[in-house]
């Protein structure tokens, strides 16, 4: 049997040029980076080079880019670390930080606010959103107070796709934060989840605004393990890994030395046409798979990474589903209550108002670089089949 | 390895792969219909009663249920555990028998089991109810 692999936005296969590149830093260039022999030096240049990168693509400067274990890290370092360091200001001794975030984020960021929130270091205030997973600009001006010093939005979402309006959320904080400097009031920071968009949309920190932004090597066919956080220069977080002072005195610990070269060259092999080749798949994709009766898309219609096809499947459970499939050779994700440890249906679609009959039969592809358009025909021509199969097992039920 | 067999034991895969007794029945002497409140699924029984011997025994049984494959698999397990047998046996069966039968379930799939013999007693009930 023919395998598919359409599940790139959980993790995606490790580039051959990718792997070529840190496969000297394993047995041949070994040195830990904070020596200063001969073994040390080989790495630390590894090191910087890698550094380099990641500061062009982002267009940040080096010294900016902090390398950790991958988005979840970086996304804890930034919340923590900056709530941290704003409680050293007299200013929060009476009234708690307060730090603005979306009821769509992934769980990395919900599961920081509330760790925050429960060791009562800031306040948490979650955005709505719409039926199509966006926010809006108004609810986040309401939100904002003078205790505001941290507004996290992820740029793509990772279960239905929606881009958020990034540029137009940093042009009201520039706004703001104008007043407050005059006020001699603390600055909001903005820190944007790049995960699901640096493979595709344009990440450069000023072009988004962004003063924080975390990102993963395994999302774009780097090595899983390793990721980073910019910093923007004059934002002070304080590190949650103590230790030898590595990465700037932020994050202790030798660095992953063979996995930043490799998230380096991942960042290198980003193609923007590639974009454009899976647009044209998903968009494919998602019209054949929309034919089938009680099928509707999940997220934005063109507000979208190019990348994910999500999707509610009614009188289905998603569970099920993705096991048919998988039986048939594909891989696919869903997010119901019945696949989570927790027995909790997506708070992703809950946060879309999706109704509590419908919302166990979430489906997503998404795609990749070796994705073909054979493969999606063989999709689309599964998929049906197995739908049909469950919803004849299942009682008849009103499909409203 | 085969698929979902980290989640799942053989007994459940093929259960869910292949279920038994599935489908509606045309004119059942009792039908029940279960929900779980926890995750949603929804599971109904259709049951023909017959009777042998002078005892009353389950003669047919069919079931449909929307759900997971835990949900699935132990109502498909349910149906086998309570064809053919007589009603005081049917109304012995727990949602530990069930668990036990399918070879254990994870943790957070043991009220799908719940679920099934909930199915069970109600549609047994549902039974008694319609024979007063």
């Amino acid at each position: 049997m023919k395998k598919i692999y359409l599940d790139y936005a959980a993790t995606s296969p490790t580039d051959p040029q990718v792997v070529k590149a840190m496969l000297p830093f394993f047995s041949q260039k070994y040195g830990n980076p904070s020596e200063p022999h001969w073994a040390g030096i080989e790495a630390k240049k590894a090191l910087n080079e890698a550094r380099r990168t990641v500061a062009s693509f982002l267009n940040t400067k080096v010294e900016e880019i902090i390398f950790t274990s991958g988005a979840t890290e970086a996304i804890n370092l930034a919340h923590k670390g900056l709530i941290e360091n704003y409680l050293k200001n007299t200013l929060f001794q009476k009234q708690k930080p307060e730090i603005i975030t979306c009821l769509t984020e992934h769980k990395a960021v919900l599961e920081a606010c509330s760790h925050l929130e429960k060791a009562e270091m800031a306040k948490i205030n979650y955005l709505p959103v719409d039926k199509n997973g966006l926010l809006s600009l108004e609810d986040l001006q309401k939100a904002i107070t003078d205790q505001t010093v941290l507004i996290n939005i992820m740029y793509v979402n990772n279960e239905v796709g929606t881009i958020q309006p990034i540029r137009e959320i940093s042009k009201l904080i520039k706004e703001i934060n104008l007043k407050r400097k005059k006020q001699k009031l603390p600055l909001i920071v903005f820190h944007v989840d790049a995960t699901q968009a640096i493979q595709y949309l344009n990440c450069q920190v000023d072009y988004l605004g962004a003063d924080l932004l975390s990102f993963s090597g395994h999302k774009i066919y780097g090595p899983k393990g390793v990721g980073g956080l910019y910093v923007r220069s004059g934002v002070k977080i304080v590190r949650q890994m103590d230790g030898g002072g590595q990465e700037g005195l932020l994050r202790s610990g030798t660095e992953n030395v063979s996995g930043i070269v490799g998230l380096a060259k991942a960042l290198d092999l980003i193609n923007p046409k590639e974009g454009q080749k899976i647009k044209k798949l998903s968009q494919k994709l998602i019209k054949e798979v929309l034919m089938i009766p009680q099928v509707s898309l999940t997220g934005h219609l063109t507000k979208r990474a190019p990348h994910i096809a999500s999707f509610l499947v009614k009188g289905v459970e998603g569970e099920s589903l993705v096991l048919l499939l998988s039986d048939k050779g594909i891989a696919a994700s869903t997010v119901s209550a019945c696949n989570s440890e927790v027995l909790l249906p997506s708070h992703v679609l809950i946060a879309m108002g999706v109704s509590k009959k419908f919302i166990q039969g979430s489906l997503r592809f998404s795609l990749g670089k070796q994705t073909t358009e054979k493969e999606i025909q063989e999709t689309v021509k599964i998929l049906p089949s197995i739908i049909n199969h469950l919803r004849n097992l299942a009682p008849k039920l009103t499909l409203d | 390895m085969d698929n979902f067999s980290n989640l799942y034991s053989k007994q459940v895969l093929d259960h869910f792969r292949n279920p038994r007794n599935m489908g509606e029945m045309k004119d059942p002497d009792a039908t029940a219909t279960v929900g779980g409140a926890v995750c949603g699924d929804i599971m109904r029984l259709f049951i023909k009663v017959g009777e042998k011997q002078g005892k009353k025994y389950i003669q047919d049984v069919k079931f449909q249920t929307l759900g997971c494959v835990a949900a699935i698999a132990t109502s498909s397990i349910i149906t086998t555990m309570i064809k053919s047998k007589t009603l005081d046996e049917a109304e012995k069966i727990t949602q530990q028998t069930v668990e036990v039968s399918l070879g254990g379930l994870p943790p957070a799939k043991r009220h799908c089991a719940l679920l099934a013999a909930q199915g069970v007693k109600k549609a047994l009930d549902n039974y008694f109810e319609k024979k007063k």
